[in-house]
């Protein structure tokens, strides 16, 4: 293996791929021995310094407090307590700015210093061992201790395995590969003794079969600390090439192990566990001292400070005061790094408290970090992906997060980039790749979890849908069986049967595809869409089959009905389906009303009824229109139709309101039902005599002339006429550009947008903290609300263009695209269903005009759903 | 106290596209001065007045796509194409000839196609091919060289100014006049152009000048090595072969890789990294696959050069090889493979 590299003799170390040799920049520093921080006037302790939940104050306002005095305890299973980091008065507790990307406010406990630095008890053990290594965790975690390299995860948290947990590897990571830190470097140097305590703690708390330090060869002298100290304690102190950022957990665990740690995984399940130097001397300090987590050394450095150097800061100086303790230059103090120059955060002011994770603080002019070039185009040059220690392939993401293309950005894996910068930082280009992915990254989470949250509803529904169902079954069982016991057998007994069968097997595979759908959630499936439609396919099928069963259990033997039975059928089914689309619809838009999570399932699903209603409705018309019966002319009148129909349709009503009244006089049990079925009616005939009357305002003055077309009276066709497939294709290419253009132009306004929120608060906090030089700063916010606006701007005039292409292009609005693609849809399928019908029987000419016209069908059906599809899309851009 | 409020990382390094452009643009100029020294100032006068064309293309096209065009000039991509498309160019071609290649490259091969990283084809290679394609007799008639003697100024300037080709000075490169009597040893003993040091007379200069402008490339980190030895070895190894089993009819490698547009190709033209392969491994099988194709199309084709033609459908195949060559992400079982995903 090419990544095996061997270094004095026999220490093997590996190689991870990617990575950069940034100018170093240590020497300013680390040639200093570590000093003392500052006393500030006030120590502002944010309650969450590390990764977890906030810390809950112990202390009120006024007390007084002696140093490492727990001021707040930790909360819950993953937190860490605050502990007072010098003697003094608690003058506030309440919402302090502090590092935080988004440059939120934050809750603090505020100490002012008394000066007399007067320590509270302190428990300092002579012999850490002899505790149980339970009792040890509870100690570290009372002391406070996180992570002191990176994130601030709570170390005892971090160190208590579960019960089939092995650590083979503990890894001490004192690579700190970041340019321009040397914290570690200098403790390492001057604390290496301390350290190696630590790490013997460690190693009683974890077992490992073997503890590896890690330091870069451009550390010899710390290196040579630690092998000084680490004699006769079991550390192998190796020494790693200098390459940022073999200091990455994954990437120092790869390069001394040659594991990797699994995409989305944490390092104890490759049976390794990390600590940073910084954090086993805060152990150290802890058990053998007594000393709870209170202060940290802290690089200071940059063309703007004169005496740059490594401080031992208390928690909670604002960098303000150490800045100044530093000799800052005000004039040239152009960037304020926390953090190191690839992954650290600019601050706007300096204020905030340093923290348990703040290791470094870069006060530069532009000389030493100019400011970002303006950003050009790509050239795929491929410097980034030999650069990305994680192997992938940067300027892919790159595309993909601009134009807002989360799905294959992730199929790329976008979310095992670490953010470590090496791309960004060798981009030709300058193009600000981690900005994109941060945004893409935060717009994933947000996905994810909205489709949690849709996840959850719709289970709700589902179990809500599934209840009601079943007692309106219970109730109908028992219905029938009343009924049974009063009548005789009804005349469609013997239908009845079979229906009752198709019934259960229907809603057998219902419930077979919702098992199957749980299933592929559960594993994760990527076909779990698939198996929904499934779900829901099935489900429309047994519930039609159900409403069979119960129409032909109730088919009454008064009937006078002159047309056959199945169109009888048919028209039970109809209106039921537009019952149940209307109950549905009422059902959404109260949903909708109250703002219920489940409102756009429920939507949705009124949506299916309509089609399903819809589709009915024309089977039923063409029933009638093949029923030389009730129709003796080839072309039957459509107004004659709705006429016969509403006249029907009332008589029902009138029929069923009888019914009810004299259910009501008898008291019968099932008036609610009638009265329910009376009402259905009526808004059925009002329907119908609605559509009578559009249909004579549409019908020409002289009814008799021109009656339409079969073919059109029978199953309406989309209007569109099918031509010129190549303008089709051609202005289908043009709408994907547009949509693309759409895109990067959202991602665009969003990141503008931003951009300028971020500058906006930091005017304000600006100008809260009284700065008085804000005109640059406001200038700036200026320009990035210009920048925000003229995007925006272009994004609504990409969107009126799109709507209005889409308008011009097809002509309708969205209801008109709905309407057309169900009808069409029917069409096809009645089409389809007559050849299969006719298959056997028919001459061969009929079928060949069949099969031609089926084709015609299948066009306008995907013309019509196409439209449809584009139209909607259209219609969720325009939510926003 | 205005600070900066930037996204990490706030330090960069020190790589920028227009500087790449530039360290392209001195690399070529050792090939340029023995092009000039041998064929006349032909060539130097075309890369010149391509520049100018190029300059103009690009601000007009840029202006009229709304793009700012100071910024975009700066970065010094269309002066690299229309250098490497001069270059490529004989030197006596006249300025209508330069102007139509370069407008082409610039207008339709980079710009239409959505300006810098968007073009899927190397522009100065198309506009070669259009060249090629419509004025064959143009693209194929050289000046000067050994055993002719080097045009003077004053002829080349008319030659630039459309003035016909000079008498008794035009002749075939050596690797026309190869492929013309490949098989006969006779033929092929008699041509003198064939016999340079290593490779045809005065070309194996050129190639020479090229290959250290190439190497100064590779040293300053501007291109990778991948491309350009895979290139040379997937050239050489087939000629190397072929040379082996018949040298009378195949050329030596040496020829092969001294001959003709092959250093200029390797280092200059197939490194273009928008239309390249991306990845190190995608980048080795683009570089074989092209210097295969050389071999393939100067020995059995009917161009007087391959490189041209092999880098074009290259590019055609990279987004392919990028598919299949994706590497494998940190933590994962498996690289995501395939047009697919
Ligand atoms: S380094 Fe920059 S220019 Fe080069 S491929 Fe990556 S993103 Fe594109
Ligand atoms: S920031 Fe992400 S993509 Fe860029 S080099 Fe680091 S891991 Fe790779």
């Amino acid at each position: 293996m090419l990544a095996r590299l061997f270094r004095g003799g026999t220490r093997e170390i590996f190689d991870f791929p990617g990575g950069i040799h940034p100018p170093e920049h240590k020497s300013e520093s680390n040639t200093t021995p570590i000093l003392p921080g500052p006393l500030p006037s006030q120590l502002i302790l944010p309650l969450n310094m590390h990764i977890g939940a906030p810390a809950r104050p112990l202390v009120q306002v006024g007390d007084k407090v002696l140093k490492g005095q727990h001021l707040a305890e930790g909360n819950g299973a993953v937190s860490a307590p605050v502990h007072a980091p010098t003697s003094g008065t608690v003058v506030a507790i309440g919402p302090r700015p502090i590092q935080h990307p988004s440059g939120m406010d934050a809750p603090c406990l505020v100490l002012e210093p008394d000066g007399e630095d007067r320590w509270g008890d302190r428990a300092p053990l002579d012999d850490p061992f002899a505790l149980s290594p339970g009792e040890l965790l509870e100690r570290i975690a009372e002391a406070g201790i996180v992570g002191l390299g990176g994130a601030g995860f709570p170390t005892s948290v971090k160190v208590s395995l579960g019960d089939h947990q092995r650590v083979r590897e503990l890894i001490i990571n004192g690579v700190e590969c970041e340019p321009f830190i040397t914290a570690d470097d200098r403790l390492m140097r001057e604390r290496a003794a301390d350290i190696v305590q630590g790490i013997q703690v460690l190693q009683y708390l974890l077992n490992p079969e073997r503890t590896l330090l890690g330091i870069e060869d451009n550390k010899p002298e710390a290196a040579a600390a630690l092998r000084a100290a680490a004699v006769g304690a079991d550390i192998d102190v190796r020494v790693v090439p200098t390459k940022y950022p073999s200091g990455g957990e994954k990437q120092l665990i790869q390069l001394l192990t040659g594991k990797e740690v699994g995409s989305g995984g944490l390092p104890i399940q490759v049976g390794v566990v990390c600590q940073n130097v910084g954090t086993a001397y805060a152990l150290k300090r802890a058990l053998f001292d007594g000393e709870p987590l209170i202060s940290r050394i802290t690089t200071v450095t940059g063309d703007a400070v004169a005496r740059p150097g490594n401080y031992e800061i208390l928690l909670g100086t604002p960098v303000a005061e150490l800045l100044q303790h530093a000799g800052v230059d005000q004039t040239r103090l152009q960037r304020l790094v926390l953090g190191g120059p690839m992954m650290g955060f600019t601050l706007h002011n300096p204020a905030i408290p340093l923290v348990k994770t703040s290791n470094c603080l870069i006060a530069a002019s532009t000389d030493l970090l100019p400011e970002p070039e303006p950003e050009q185009a790509c050239i795929r040059c491929g410097a980034c992906a030999d650069a990305c220690p994680a192997s992938l392939l940067p300027q892919q993401l790159y595309w993909y997060a601009k134009n807002d293309d989360l799905e294959r950005a992730q199929q790329q894996n976008l979310m095992d980039c670490i953010e470590c910068g090496a791309c960004a930082y060798v981009c030709p280009s300058h193009i600000p790749l981690v900005q994109y992915y941060r945004y893409a990254k935060g717009e994933i989470r947000i996905q994810a979890a909205e489709r949690a949250k849709a996840d959850r509803a719709r289970e709700r529904f589902e179990a809500r849908q599934a209840r009601v169902e079943k007692e309106q079954a219970e109730k109908e069982a028992r219905r029938r069986a009343r009924q049974q016991a009063n009548r005789a057998p009804a005349p469609a007994g013997d239908n009845a049967t079979a229906l009752k069968q198709t019934s259960l097997d229907a809603s057998k595979a219902y419930k077979a595809a919702v098992k199957a759908a749980k299933e592929a959630e559960t594993r994760d499936d990527p076909d779990l869409a698939r198996y929904q439609a499934e779900v829901e396919k099935r489900k429309t099928a047994a519930d039609r089959a159900k409403a069979a069963v119960r129409d032909a259990g109730k088919a009454a033997p008064p009937s006078t009905d002159a047309h056959p039975k199945a169109e009888a059928d048919l028209k039970k089914q109809v209106a039921d389906a537009s019952a149940a689309y209307k109950s549905a619809l009422r059902e959404a838009k109260a949903a909708l009303a109250e703002e219920r999570e489940d409102a756009a399932t429920l939507q949705s699903r009124a949506e299916t009824l309509k089609a399903e209603a819809d589709r009915l409705k024309a089977t039923l018309r063409d029933a009638r229109a093949g029923q030389p019966a009730s129709a003796p002319t080839a072309a039957p009148d459509p107004v004659e139709e709705l006429k016969k129909a509403v006249a029907e349709a009332s008589s029902a009503y009138k029929a069923a309101v009888k019914a009810t009244k004299e259910a009501e006089q008898n008291e019968a049990d099932d008036v609610a039902r009638l009265r329910a079925e009376a009402d259905r009616l009526k808004a059925k005939a009002d329907e119908l005599k609605q559509q009578l009357r559009d249909a004579k305002a549409a019908a020409p003055a002289t009814p008799k002339t021109a009656p339409p077309p079969p073919a059109a009276a029978a199953s309406p066709t989309p209007t569109e006429p099918a031509s010129g497939g190549g303008q089709e294709s051609e202005s289908d290419e043009e709408a994907a550009k547009r949509q693309k253009r759409l895109n990067a132009l959202k991602t665009a306004y969003k990141m503008a947008h931003k951009q300028y929120k971020e500058a906006h608060s930091a005017l304000d906090r600006a100008r809260r903290d009284g700065a008085v030089d804000l005109a640059a700063m406001e200038a700036r916010v200026e320009k990035l609300k210009a920048k925000a606006d003229h995007t925006r701007d272009a994004l609504d005039a990409l969107m009126d263009e799109t709507k209005a292409s889409l308008l011009a292009h097809t002509g309708k609005d969205l209801k008109t695209l709905k309407l057309d693609a169900a009808r069409a849809e029917t069409a096809l399928r009645d089409k389809s269903d007559e050849l299969k019908r006719l298959r056997d029987t028919a001459d061969e000419d009929t079928l060949k005009r069949l099969t031609s016209e089926l084709g015609t069908l299948e066009h306008d059906a995907h013309l019509a759903r196409r439209a449809l599809k584009q139209a909607l899309e259209e219609h969720g851009l325009a939510e926003e | 106290m205005a600070l900066i409020n930037a996204s990490s990382p706030h330090a960069r390094g020190p790589v920028d596209t227009g500087m790449v452009m530039r360290q392209v643009i001195y690399a070529t100029l050792p090939g340029l001065a023995i092009l000039t020294l041998l064929f006349g100032i032909g060539t130097l006068l075309n890369v010149i007045w391509a520049i100018l064309v190029a300059l103009l293309c690009e601000a007009a096209m840029l202006r009229a796509r709304g793009r700012p065009v100071a910024l975009y000039l700066r970065d010094g991509s269309a002066v690299v194409t229309a250098v490497l498309l001069a270059l490529a160019l004989p030197p006596t071609a006249p300025w209508w000839l330069t102007f139509i290649g370069v407008a082409f490259a610039i207008i339709v091969a980079k710009q239409l196609y959505g300006g810098l990283g968007m073009n899927p084809f190397n522009p100065a290679m198309v506009g070669y091919v259009l060249l090629l394609i419509s004025f064959p007799v143009a693209m194929t008639n050289w000046v000067g060289g050994a055993p002719y003697r080097t045009p003077y100024v004053l002829e080349s300037v008319l030659q630039f100014l459309g003035h016909g080709p000079l008498d008794g000075l035009s002749g075939a490169t050596p690797l026309d006049t190869f492929r013309t009597f490949a098989g006969n040893a006779d033929a092929l003993d008699r041509m003198i152009v064939l016999h340079g040091r290593w490779a045809g007379l005065g070309w194996e200069w050129v190639n020479l000048a090229f290959l250290l402008g190439g190497v100064y490339l590779l040293f300053r980190r501007v291109i990778g090595w991948h491309i350009p030895l895979a290139f040379l070895a997937g050239l050489a190894v087939p000629a190397l072969i072929a040379w082996q089993i018949d040298p009378l009819r195949y050329a030596d490698p040496l020829f092969h890789l001294f001959s003709g547009g092959t250093m200029l190709g390797a280092f200059f033209i197939a490194t273009d990294p928008v239309s390249a392969a991306t990845s190190s491994r995608g980048r080795l099988i683009y570089g074989v696959l092209i210097g295969i194709l050389i071999w393939v199309i100067r020995t059995y084709g009917g161009y007087p050069d391959a490189v041209a033609f092999s880098v074009l459908l290259l590019n055609l195949a990279a987004p392919f090889i990028d598919y299949y060559t994706r590497p494998r992400t940190y933590g994962h079982e498996r690289a995501k493979r395939g047009a697919g995903s």
